[in-house]
């Protein structure tokens, strides 16, 4: 039963992905990303994920999707004219072999291979994901946490806290990143507020 | 978007029930689905979602630029901030429970008449008061990040060429 749902949620999925690679026009294609994620949050709504689920909703089909859009409209419509540079660009340098770059993503790849070996088989259930961390986590986490139910909020939060606390470093410093690449253009142009802004945090 | 009535009326409709939902998932992360990160982001959407509709400035009064930079740095401070308490109450970092404090923990008796199931814990504590915080802390950045990053993006002047 559950089959009617999975098998044509993936097959769009696929079908978005290969959409969105060759698509000429930048609009759809930031849309059909768009169309990605969302079918990508149905699908790990499915395997019971919903903390990811909602990530992927809210982030990748929502303000992703937005931000895209926003950077859309800031640059230039003509995508002819870019598509013209890039290929006059291209056709500037036919000196340059494409071979050693052929040849350093060969080698890449076949490290990289290589190094798959050493992984555990796909759904082994000696595997270190299925074995560490352990059911007994679940259990444990009961009286550890006061009754809290949900067993992924303690193990993010508390067993795992130094990991979240990290990551929520990397979004402020993500943010601060944006704002110092983004910000220092509109001082250039105007808005004597920004400036202040900028001046005060500084 | 400002020609549009129908969508800017729906907006108006949509926005509480976003927020609601967003403060739903960051108080109730503990018990079902969803957490600091996602709450922020849902929340972050209702913002944005306002600005693409009544335009930047409306939502620049909402939520002004100056005071989603300090809250972005706010939402870290909470963080380690709860995992500094810890360290002073005597514990090691982030650990939670030292946040035991023993204050209202059951319901009191003079609430026993409220009808309906009794709440386990009146008063978050130990791990539980610890995840709040930790979550409140990543709930703050994550909005104030998004929505920062949207006002970075759509403050942008189109590029002349």
């Amino acid at each position: 039963m559950m089959d009617f749902i999975v098998i044509p949620i993936l097959a769009l999925l696929a079908a978005t992905a290969v959409t969105v690679a060759r698509i000429r026009n930048l609009w759809a294609a930031v849309m059909f990303t768009g169309i990605y994620s969302f079918l990508s949050a149905s699908w790990m709504l499915i395997l019971d994920a919903p903390d990811v689920a909602f990530t992927e909703a809210a982030v990748g089909a929502g303000i992703t999707t937005i931000l895209m859009l926003a950077t859309l409209s800031l640059t230039p419509r003509r995508q002819r004219k870019s598509g013209r540079l890039s290929s006059e660009d291209f056709e500037e340098r036919p000196s340059k072999s494409p071979l050693l770059p052929l040849l350093i993503v060969t080698i890449t790849g076949c490290a990289l291979v290589y190094g798959t070996f050493d992984m555990p088989h796909f759904g082994d259930p000696n595997a270190p994901i299925q074995v560490y961390p352990n059911p007994s986590f679940v259990e444990k986490s009961q009286p550890d946490m006061h009754g809290l139910p949900n067993v992924v909020t303690a193990v993010l939060a508390s067993y795992r806290g130094y990991d979240t606390l990290g990551e929520t470093a990397v979004i402020f410093t993500a943010g601060i990143a944006v704002l110092l690449i983004l910000r220092k253009n509109t001082d250039d142009q105007s808005s004597s507020e920004s400036q202040s802004v900028t001046g005060e945090n500084a | 978007m400002n020609s549009f009535p129908i969508i800017r009326v729906i907006t108006k409709l949509l926005i509480p029930y976003i927020l609601l939902f967003g403060l739903y998932v960051q108080f109730h992360g503990d018990f079902g689905p969803g957490g600091g990160f996602q709450a922020g982001v849902i929340f972050a959407a209702a913002l944005i979602l306002y600005g693409l509709v009544y335009g930047l400035p409306a939502v620049h009064k909402v939520a002004p630029p100056k005071v989603i930079e300090k809250l972005t740095a706010l939402g870290l401070l909470v963080y380690a901030g709860t995992g500094l308490a810890c360290m002073l109450l005597g514990g090691n970092f982030l650990d939670y429970d030292m946040l035991n404090h023993g204050f209202l923990t059951e319901l009191p008796a003079a609430l026993d008449f409220l009808p309906g199931d009794k709440p386990h814990h009146f008063l978050p504590e130990g791990q539980h008061l610890g995840i709040f915080l930790v979550e409140l802390g990543v709930g703050i950045t994550v909005t104030a990040v998004m929505t920062m990053i949207f006002y970075a993006f759509a403050g942008r002047e189109r590029v002349t060429t």
